[in-house]
């Protein structure tokens, strides 16, 4: 798990992210039991207490949940995770639409460039 | 439970020259903390003064409730400055060295870490490069079940990469459930590691915070902060 954190930002907000995503995407997969919190502190080199308080935030979130001597698991909530994976298209979306813009591009010929772009790879 | 380090009206004079001036700090388990300060701003002298190194002025230093002396050496271990190997050793030598001197020195972890780093224990300490002999003495330090670590520039004289190495070292090693004080100048290598910063600024302290809240209010990093507080 390679990723360099941003030190301008809180460091356990960009470890939600990146957890989000993850969810969001499928790759980590609902219901998937995820590792303690001092493995996962160590793969992504930050304070294991970093890592707790992001945990927490995710179980705050309902992306995670604890099974009491189990372990931390990924939610089963297919909606939920829908909602996620809605809403980091939606923004990104939106930043990209508005550099697009920037450049001179109308929104229909952004997606015609989009289409073309697509459609070439 | 108590507090494991507590510091009370500190105060540390050198003749006329106050270096430092009324220093009031407590440090709680688990937790990783920055002690940041440009050079000769009294980080070492708050250092060796929690190490019973060097006798405050006035104030006192507690360690589990209980006044520093030989039962606070038992649990503190301390990487200063400058190494204080005996040079002549074998690594070997340095390793039995600790366990004789330390009740709580994981010699098993040690050698562990040795070898991750391809030192061999016959090496003589004189032959081994200033980087590695410092990653050495690290290795050493970070092996023992302290409660509370105290790493004085830790990152000083080594290479970008090894800091890395160290960083993770010390992530990855440290006791659960124990403290590790670390100070440097060089903040932007360490500050992801971090739970607490306390800049220290001409003796006094100028700033105690989390780091992620301080990164959410200052809407920067901790290094920046740093640059415009104490800008020259």
């Amino acid at each position: 798990m390679d990723f360099e954190f941003d030190n301008e930002r809180p460091i356990y907000s960009q470890i939600v992210e990146q957890f989000e995503i993850k969810i969001a995407s499928g790759r980590i997969a609902p219901g998937e039991k995820i590792e303690s919190v001092r493995e996962l502190a160590s793969q992504m080199k930050v304070n294991p207490n970093t890592m707790q308080k992001a945990m927490q935030e995710l179980e705050n979130e309902k992306l995670l949940f604890t099974e009491r001597t189990n372990g931390r698991f990924v939610t089963d909530d297919k909606n939920l995770i829908r909602k996620y994976r809605e809403k980091y298209a939606r923004d990104k979306t939106i930043r990209y639409l508005e550099y697009m813009r920037q450049l001179g591009f109308k929104d229909s010929e952004t997606s015609e460039y989009i289409e073309k772009i697509g459609g070439d790879k | 439970m108590m507090e494991l380090l507590e510091c009370k009206n500190l105060c540390k004079s050198y003749g006329e020259k106050e270096v430092l001036s009324n220093i009031n700090l407590t440090l709680p388990r688990g937790k990783i903390v920055g002690l940041l300060g440009k050079n000769g701003m009294g980080k070492t002298t708050l250092l060796k003064i929690i190490n019973d190194l060097l006798v405050p002025s006035s104030g006192e230093v507690l360690i589990n409730g209980k006044r520093v002396g030989i039962e606070s050496k038992k649990v503190i271990s301390y990487l200063p400055e400058r190494t204080y190997l005996d040079k002549t050793m074998t690594i070997r030598q340095a390793l039995s060295f600790f366990e004789d001197f330390y009740d709580d020195f994981d010699i098993k972890k040690a050698r562990r870490l040795l070898k991750d780093l391809d030192l061999y224990e016959s090496q003589k300490i004189s032959k081994m490069s200033k980087g590695m002999q410092e990653k050495l003495q690290l290795i050493l330090v970070i092996s023992r079940n302290a409660q509370l670590y105290i790493l004085d520039e830790p990152l000083g004289g080594v290479d970008p990469a090894t800091r890395d190495y160290i960083l993770d070292t010390i992530l990855n090693n440290f006791n659960e459930g124990a403290s590790v004080i670390i100070s440097t100048h060089l903040i932007s290598d360490i500050e992801r590691i971090l739970d607490e910063v306390i800049f220290i600024d001409r003796g006094k302290i100028a700033l105690v915070s989390d780091t992620d809240s301080l990164r959410e209010k200052e809407k920067c990093s901790i290094d920046e902060t740093f640059r415009r507080m104490f800008k020259c």
